[in-house]
């Protein structure tokens, strides 16, 4: 018997999908589950159309609507809008492919919906048009986005012609302290090594602090790794991946589940595996985070002041701080804690999930949102809506003066009519901070659900602890 | 697609660091279905601003790319390819691409020229002191080259024969038919798929 050499989870993960590899070559891999939606897809189908090409296995595709469509009633006004959704269905339609469409009720956003339905399990290589795939990796599934040419090749053939990724271990160590969670964990991890820190590689999230997350945490972690520039971020599967999936509509059952199972427990990182680099990061001295730029690595702890360029040793990063300050109309010294805000958006794939529901309306219980300032709260699909409504939680929002709203990506890319109009300035659950990701000139602060719910209270970026 | 072998083209230098696919392309002009057309999309926020450099006519046929670090890094929206290409460019020099970006525009025969930064700022400060600073991008050799002088990129070795060859990928992945059928029968039989009609009233409960 040999032994084979010890790999880490993202090589297991890999060398398990490869069709086909030869020198020179990319790996050909194959794909169990493929999303898609509305924004990134008609030019995939379009080139099906061309070609005479037909979908290789509908069956291991899923549609959702979700980036361009209205969280405020179930018809789409926009005509150029309202054409990408009706192709959508058409394409749908035409290759027998399933769609859970505007007003279904398994709809919303894709990275939302496939984990819930129990349609991504350890093991499984998921692509989507979509850089947010990332989140999937929270299940031990090795997942990552694709452009459109790529949505075409995989709807054709079920594969993807791939490099190989390079590995790269996070160790988190210590215990997150109250009041904080997976998003100031991550946005902790991409000020620390920067927005191109994870260019090229797999993310494997490793330590007690990991562990220690829910699943839905996990996918709010896994969820940013793109945001530091990472193809892919991974959880390996515990006991808390598994009570996640059982039960769930598409998770395996009887024999089938204990097969399962089985397997899943070897998913796991061989002791003595070699990551190309590995990052510690001690998490013990933690507090929410929130960023000050344009770049989700430009972040400080809230109890912080807006940092001076001059502070940077870096010339670039210098010369990027006074754009992004200069974009964000801050000035050098302010507390972070001073910073007005106009509208709060809760939501997004990143904290969309009943979980942070749960916790910002814990925050906002009894209180009032500052009558400076919008809440928006928009559920990540239908089920987690209805969910909040079943615990009472849609009450607590109103009570507070929130909208609640349907599901959808909704505020979280300036796409739909969920947008910031002028100067606006937003505390936000979602992703991306750039210039103008939320509206043409808006000022967008990344911020944790329970920031989000205490900012909106009082009318400038808080955290629960400062409400009183 | 038309093979590319090599591109020799007028630079010019847009010098920010971290340049992410939504300012290339806003959200908004993600909503089309087409794929081409978006010459008016590409850095639409930017272009507002009158003193933008490529507002500047003396700019207006470059084909070259120069930018900072970082280049196209977030949303996967192949549209920043297209816009890109629209605008007429062919190739863009920078230090460092998003991995998405950089598949996305391999596929579209937008070549991405990762170089060192000391490299990009010596193109950038040519292209600034003269519009009409010409470069060249050689997809057989692999080399970007200015006058006498030349630097050795990288290119994804079967994107790049693609490109040369004016190649379909898909087309040569599916002549890989056998091998993917041979993959498809190994599957554990417990993998999820989603037929139409799974998600509606009657399929739930449970059941696969
Ligand atoms: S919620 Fe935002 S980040 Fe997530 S898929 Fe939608 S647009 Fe992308």
């Amino acid at each position: 018997m040999t032994t084979e050499a010890p790999a880490t989870l993202a090589e297991k993960l890999w060398e398990t999908h490869v069709v086909h590899r030869a020198d020179g070559e990319p790996d050909l891999l194959y794909i169990d589950l493929h999303l898609t939606h509305e924004a990134t897809s008609p030019q995939a189908f379009d080139g099906l159309r061309l070609t005479g090409r037909a979908v290789r296995r509908p069956e291991l595709t899923l549609a959702l609507e979700d980036h361009n469509v209205p969280t405020d009633s179930t018809v789409i006004e926009d005509p150029v809008s309202r054409l990408q959704i009706d192709t959508l269905r058409r394409n749908c339609e035409t290759h027998g492919i399933e769609l859970y469409q505007l007003g279904h009720r398994r709809q919303g956003i894709v990275h939302v919906v496939g984990p819930q339905l129990g349609l991504v399990q350890p093991g499984m290589a998921v692509v989507c048009g979509d850089s947010h795939t990332s989140t999937h990796g929270a299940f031990g599934a090795l997942a990552f986005g694709i452009g459109t040419s790529d949505v075409e090749h995989v709807l054709a053939t079920q594969c993807l012609a791939i490099s190989r990724p390079r590995t790269m271990a996070v160790e988190f160590t210590g215990e997150l302290p109250p009041g904080t969670g997976a998003k100031d964990l991550i946005l902790a991890l991409i000020a620390e090594i920067g927005a191109n820190g994870g260019q090229g590689y797999v993310i494997e999230y490793r330590g007690a602090a990991v562990r220690a997350l829910s699943m839905e945490a996990r996918m709010t972690l896994c969820n940013m790794s793109i945001e530091a520039g990472a193809r892919a971020g991974l959880v390996a599967p515990d006991e808390t991946t598994f009570a996640y999936l059982k039960g769930r509509p598409h998770a395996p059952q009887g024999a089938d589940w204990d097969a399962a199972v089985a397997h899943w427990r070897t998913l796991r990182t061989d002791d003595g595996a070699a990551f190309d680099r590995t990052v510690e990061l001690d998490v013990s001295g933690l507090s929410p985070l929130v960023t000050w730029g344009t770049n989700p690595s430009q972040a400080v702890p809230l109890s912080g002041r807006v940092p001076a360029p001059a502070s940077f040793t870096d010339p670039a990063e210098r010369v990027a701080a006074e754009r992004a300050l200069q974009y964000m109309d801050l000035t050098p010294g302010t507390p972070l804690r001073e910073v007005p805000i106009d509208v709060v958006f809760l939501g997004s794939c990143t904290n969309g999930r009943i979980e942070d529901l749960r916790v910002a309306a814990e925050v906002l219980r009894g209180r009032r949102v500052a009558g400076t300032t919008r809440l928006l709260v928009v559920p990540g699909s239908v089920q987690v809506r209805e969910q909040a409504e079943q615990e009472g939680l849609d009450r607590v929002f109103l009570d507070a003066g929130a909208e609640w709203r349907l599901p959808g990506c909704s505020m979280c890319l300036g796409m739909n009519t969920d947008r910031l109009t002028g100067p606006q300035r937003s505390a936000s659950t979602s992703n991306r901070n750039y210039e103008g990701r939320q509206g043409a000139t808006a000022r967008t602060h990344l911020v944790s659900p329970v920031v989000a719910a205490a900012t909106a209270v009082a009318g400038r970026l808080s955290a629960p602890a400062d409400l009183g | 697609m038309e093979p590319l072998i090599t591109h020799t083209g007028q630079a010019v230098a847009l010098r920010r660091d971290d340049i992410d696919t939504d300012q290339i392309v806003p959200a908004e002009y993600c909503k089309r279905v087409v794929k081409s057309g978006y010459a008016d999309a590409l850095f639409a926020r930017w272009r507002q601003e009158p003193d933008f450099v490529l507002n500047r006519p003396a700019h207006a046929g470059a084909t070259v790319l120069l930018a900072g670090r970082n280049f196209g890094i977030g949303s996967s929206r192949e549209h920043a390819v297209w816009a890109l290409k629209d605008g007429g460019f062919v190739a863009v020099v920078a230090s460092g691409f998003g991995d998405i970006f950089r598949r996305n525009a391999m596929n579209n025969g937008l070549i991405p020229v990762d170089q060192p930064v000391e490299v990009v700022q010596e193109l950038m400060a040519e292209a600034e002191r003269d519009p009409s600073f010409t470069l060249t991008v050689d997809l057989q050799q692999l080399r970007l080259v200015v006058g006498g002088r030349s630097w050795p990129f990288e290119a994804e070795q079967r994107a790049r024969e693609l490109l040369l060859q004016g190649l379909d990928t898909i087309e040569l992945t599916m002549r890989r038919g056998e091998l993917i059928e041979a993959y498809e029968r190994r599957r554990p039989s417990w993998l999820p798929t989603v037929p139409v009609g799974s998600g509606s009233e009657h399929a739930t409960g449970g059941a696969r």
